[in-house]
């Protein structure tokens, strides 16, 4: 059978593991493999609800939080910001917030129209002053600390641990994809290790592209499986194996997004990005989390402008994701969590510009949130050296992902109990 | 009565166990540097792979100006690397900022601050350069196994930029790596608790009398010298901690701050009295468990990276362990009766190391001639194979072995052959081809006969068996073949030239043994 090319897709048709497991899985998994028999989407654990996916979207460089939710009711925002502050809805100039909340003083951003739709649609849990403990004010240090869900910034991702402690000691097979240059420290588990590619285009041989004659014997070398002969368990056995499963994941992801999308999306990074994420659910790809990223909002200097743009490039992404899987039908299974590593200082600098700071709002998006604004808005006067004081722990925004809406053991996978955010319907 | 360190009978190094040889110990060879080495013989040959020239003095910074500075003396040297890129404000510049924030005058505190992010910029760029400068360093080197052994110590001492941003405190530490990579052991061990990079990856700097931090005492053991569990307790830990209290850095020098150490009594491993660092160091030294730690670790390196050794492979590292404690920590002469044994070059051992992103690179540019191309584009494709270099992951290092391998770097690892074979790129779209052009044809030279005739089979036979470290499996052959058939009906004679053997490297590139040596 390992001789036979395809191998892996014929295993994949009965809902089996990978072929470089194929030798070491143990049997009680290839059985429960084979008891979800003709469905692609590989169910490991009985009651969990295998259908559910989580997108992660990262804003990288610290988005200024202040400046997205903007919370006009309290006259110490335009006072510690009298160039860059973001006008109270119904007030003059160029930059005028979208009304969230009135109640709470909060809008949006004038330029995250297309979110402020998703929002009033009821698809948008907004949740606000998201930090933890003693902030640390590094970019890297801050993104660790976020993408390792521990505050010593160590150890594997908790995206990674989510899959390492569902999936029965064995990795699924693109059951994460990262769409970006390398696949991020989240993702990363003990197990569970993330496809991640930039150009979908560029996941595969590019030997092909120097001459067609190349092809043929590319594919009887890395669709062979392993040869006879190689003795099994060994490096190159393994090796000859790992060859097939790329090849199989290559033309599966290559094939999902050569379809055009159901709807337009803007043409800039996120959005081809997100284009790629929704081409690959509506194929049916078994992944559980995808995972996005887009830089740029380090804005210590003249953002105004340049802060809006970055901010519309979201929203627009974001939205038309949106509508996507509406279309697709896949609206019910996709939630969507936006965020930064910290979020800036709340007195603007001398530069037009803002400081790293600490907390900062996140979204949440999707048909399966609780909509509205969650949490009270950080007081803008009450500082610690300068800096907002977090009112929700980012862990519980992560333990209502992973609890509430994935059905996985929160606490286990963040190595501590954190209440539940509540920001999805359980 | 023999064991796996048996030495090899001499008639037994032949072309394969040369090539084997250069490319453990090194980073491969070409087909002519191969036959050199075997008419050397192993002795000739291990006196130049192992016994390579480290006496020169060599401190960060000082370079022989009559060298050239990649061949001869440290890397990161003046001129090409400056020390003072990342450096405390000066004493006027801190009191600019205290009478700016004294007065709210904000332009100068923004002006300030606007030249330390360009310092952390420039700072970043050097390390930048330094990457690309240590890869090519590898390439170049006469010296092969002194850039592996800094190679390997730099994944056993791992420490991150990303974590102490300082370019030149990376560049102190691997000079220290490269000047005593092959001398004894402990010089390594008490040049790590003294080094301002590791002091400050793992917090040592905060490291305090009344506030003991355990981090770098903790990993000393675990990580750097007798493996987790290995011979010692969580006492030892809190004990060697204090040891080390007093041990941070000023500028960009080791510096021990009496006042913070902890001068108390301590007891650890067996140790007792007013132990400080070295003493800690010593204790630690003493261990049986250090030196099988150690030597577990030279075997997954150099011999056999597999999952579970076998049982030769375990009796090796037991005798391995043993030889290097007879050596007194000595770390070349240990190695050289490792490249010696017949264990090293058994079958079991051969192909059976995966290689790392860097030796992937830098053995096809070496083995093959290639050009070296774009250092840059190569640290990229690094990076998305899991490892750029003064980056590792973690304290832990790379794992390697089968970590390096999934699906997404596999097609990365065969698609930065064809950039070095043709010169297209890895990445994006850009597929002009790179002005170096390459001409393989040295590879097969040797086989011409008499009228300058080459015979195609066995001209194929043996690239396909020198690119892939030594032996090809008769299923790629028949591959091979059916590919140049394909391309060429007639004329069999001539079939070979200079671009069907780039596009045969091609293939050997993405075959799945390519990823072993």
């Amino acid at each position: 059978m390992q001789n036979t090319p395809f191998t892996r897709r014929l295993f994949l048709q009965r809902g089996c593991a990978l072929a470089s497991l194929a030798a070491t899985v143990p049997c009680f998994i290839e059985r429960s493999a084979l008891g979800v028999l003709g469905n692609p989407l590989l169910s490991s654990n009985p009651g969990v609800p295998d259908h559910r996916i989580l997108v992660v979207v990262q804003l990288g460089g610290g988005n200024d939080g202040l400046n997205t939710v903007i919370p006009y009711g309290d006259p110490a925002y335009f006072n510690a910001r009298p160039q860059i502050a973001v006008q109270a809805p119904g007030g003059t100039g160029n930059t005028v917030a979208l009304q969230l909340d009135q109640n709470a003083g909060v809008g949006l951003h004038p330029a995250m129209t297309s979110l402020k739709e998703l929002y009033d649609e009821g698809l948008v849990s907004v949740v606000q002053g998201v930090g933890y403990p003693n902030p640390n004010r590094s970019h890297f240090t801050s993104m660790d600390i976020w993408q390792t869900g521990r505050l010593d910034a160590k150890g594997s991702g908790w995206i990674g641990r989510y899959f390492d402690a569902t999936c029965n000691g064995t990795p699924i097979p693109e059951g994460s994809v990262a769409v970006g240059r390398t696949a991020p420290l989240a993702m990363e588990g003990n197990i569970q290790k993330p496809i991640s590619f930039e150009n979908p285009a560029l996941f595969r041989w590019l030997g092909e592209d120097l001459h067609g004659s190349m092809k043929d014997p590319y594919d009887a070398i890395n669709r062979a499986g392993s040869l006879a002969g190689t003795p099994a368990e060994t490096q190159k056995d393994f090796l000859m194996r790992t060859a097939l499963d790329a090849q199989v994941a290559s033309e599966r992801i290559l094939a999902a997004v050569a379809k055009q999308p159901l709807v337009r999306y803007p043409d800039h990074a996120l959005a081809r990005q997100l284009r790629t994420v929704g081409a690959m659910i509506r194929d049916g790809m078994p992944t559980r989390v995808y995972y996005a990223t887009m830089g740029g909002f380090d804005t210590h200097s003249a953002q105004a402008g340049r802060h809006g743009q970055l901010l519309r490039q979201v929203s627009e992404s974001v939205a038309a994701f949106q509508r996507d899987l509406k279309e697709q039908g896949n609206a019910e299974r996709v939630v969507t969590l936006v965020f930064s590593e910290f979020g800036r200082r709340v007195k603007q600098n001398g530069s037009g510009g803002t400081d790293h700071g600490t907390a900062a709002p996140v979204f949440v998006i999707g048909a399966g949130v609780k909509p509205g604004v969650v949490g009270r808005h950080p007081s803008l006067v009450d500082l610690d050296q300068g800096d907002l004081k977090f009112g929700v722990d980012f862990r519980s925004v992560y333990a209502s992902l992973l609890g509430d809406w994935m059905k996985a053991p929160a606490d286990q996978i963040l190595r501590g109990q954190f209440a539940s955010a509540g920001v999805v319907r359980a | 009565m023999e064991h796996p360190l048996t030495p090899l009978l001499k008639k037994d190094f032949d072309f394969a166990a040369a090539l084997h040889l250069l490319n453990r110990a090194g980073f491969g060879g070409t087909p002519q540097q191969v036959q050199a080495l075997v008419e050397m013989g192993l002795d000739g040959a291990l006196d130049v792979l192992v016994e390579y020239d480290t006496s020169e003095p060599r401190k960060p910074g000082e370079r022989s100006e009559t060298e050239p500075p990649r061949d001869r003396g440290p890397l990161f040297a003046n001129g090409e690397f400056r020390p003072d890129v990342l450096r405390e404000p000066t004493p006027e510049e801190r009191e600019a900022l205290r009478r700016a924030r004294t007065q709210g005058d904000e332009e100068t505190i923004a002006r300030l601050e606007a030249m330390r992010q360009q310092r952390e910029r420039d700072d970043r760029a050097q390390l930048a350069l330094m990457q690309k400068s240590w890869l090519q360093r590898m390439i170049e080197t006469p010296r092969p196994l002194e850039e592996k052994l800094t190679l390997f110590w730099h994944g056993h001492f791992a420490t991150g930029y990303r974590t102490i941003e300082n370019s030149w405190h990376m560049a102190l530490q691997n000079e220290m790596f490269r000047r005593y990579g092959s001398g004894e052991f402990q010089t390594l061990v008490r040049g790590i608790i003294s080094d301002p990079a590791m002091l400050r990856y793992l917090d040592n700097n905060q490291n305090r009398r009344r506030s003991p931090n355990e981090n770098l005492a903790r990993e000393l053991l675990e990580l750097f010298t007798l493996g987790e569990g290995n011979g010692y307790s969580e006492r030892d830990i809190k004990e060697g901690a204090r040891a080390l209290t007093g041990r941070t850095y000023r500028g960009n020098d080791f510096f021990f701050d009496k006042d913070q150490f902890d001068a108390g009594p301590k007891s650890i491993l067996g140790k007792n009295g007013n132990l400080d660092g070295n003493a800690f160091v010593a204790a630690i030294l003493e261990r049986p468990e250090c030196p099988q730690y150690i030597a577990r670790k030279f075997y997954r390196f150099f011999v056999n990276d597999a999952p579970k050794l076998s049982r030769d492979g375990e009796e090796c590292v037991v005798r391995l362990a043993q030889e290097f404690r007879r050596n007194e920590g000595r770390i070349r002469p240990t190695l050289r009766t490792l490249f010696r044994s017949r264990h090293f070059y058994a079958p079991e051992n051969r192909l059976a190391v995966i290689k790392s992103p860097t030796q992937l690179m830098v053995q096809t540019v070496r083995s093959l001639g290639t050009p070296p191309r774009e250092m840059k584009s190569l640290i990229d494709a690094g990076d998305l194979m899991g490892q750029q270099l003064f980056q590792p992951p973690s304290v832990k290092g790379w794992d390697g072995g089968r970590a390096w391998i999934n699906t997404a770097t596999l097609f990365v690892r065969q698609n930065i052959v064809i950039y070095l074979v043709t010169g297209r790129r890895p990445q994006g779209f850009d597929w002009s081809e790179s002005e170096m052009s390459y001409d393989s044809l040295p590879l097969v030279e040797h086989l011409r006969d008499a009228r300058g005739g080459l015979e195609t089979s066995e001209a194929m036979r043996v690239l396909a068996s020198f690119a892939l470290g030594g032996s090809v499996a008769p299923e790629r052959l028949a591959q091979l073949e059916a590919f140049l058939d394909n391309l060429d009906s007639s004329g069999r004679a001539t079939a070979i030239t200079n671009d069907r053997i780039k596009a045969l490297l091609c293939l050997i590139g993405a075959m799945p043994e390519y990823q072993l040596c």
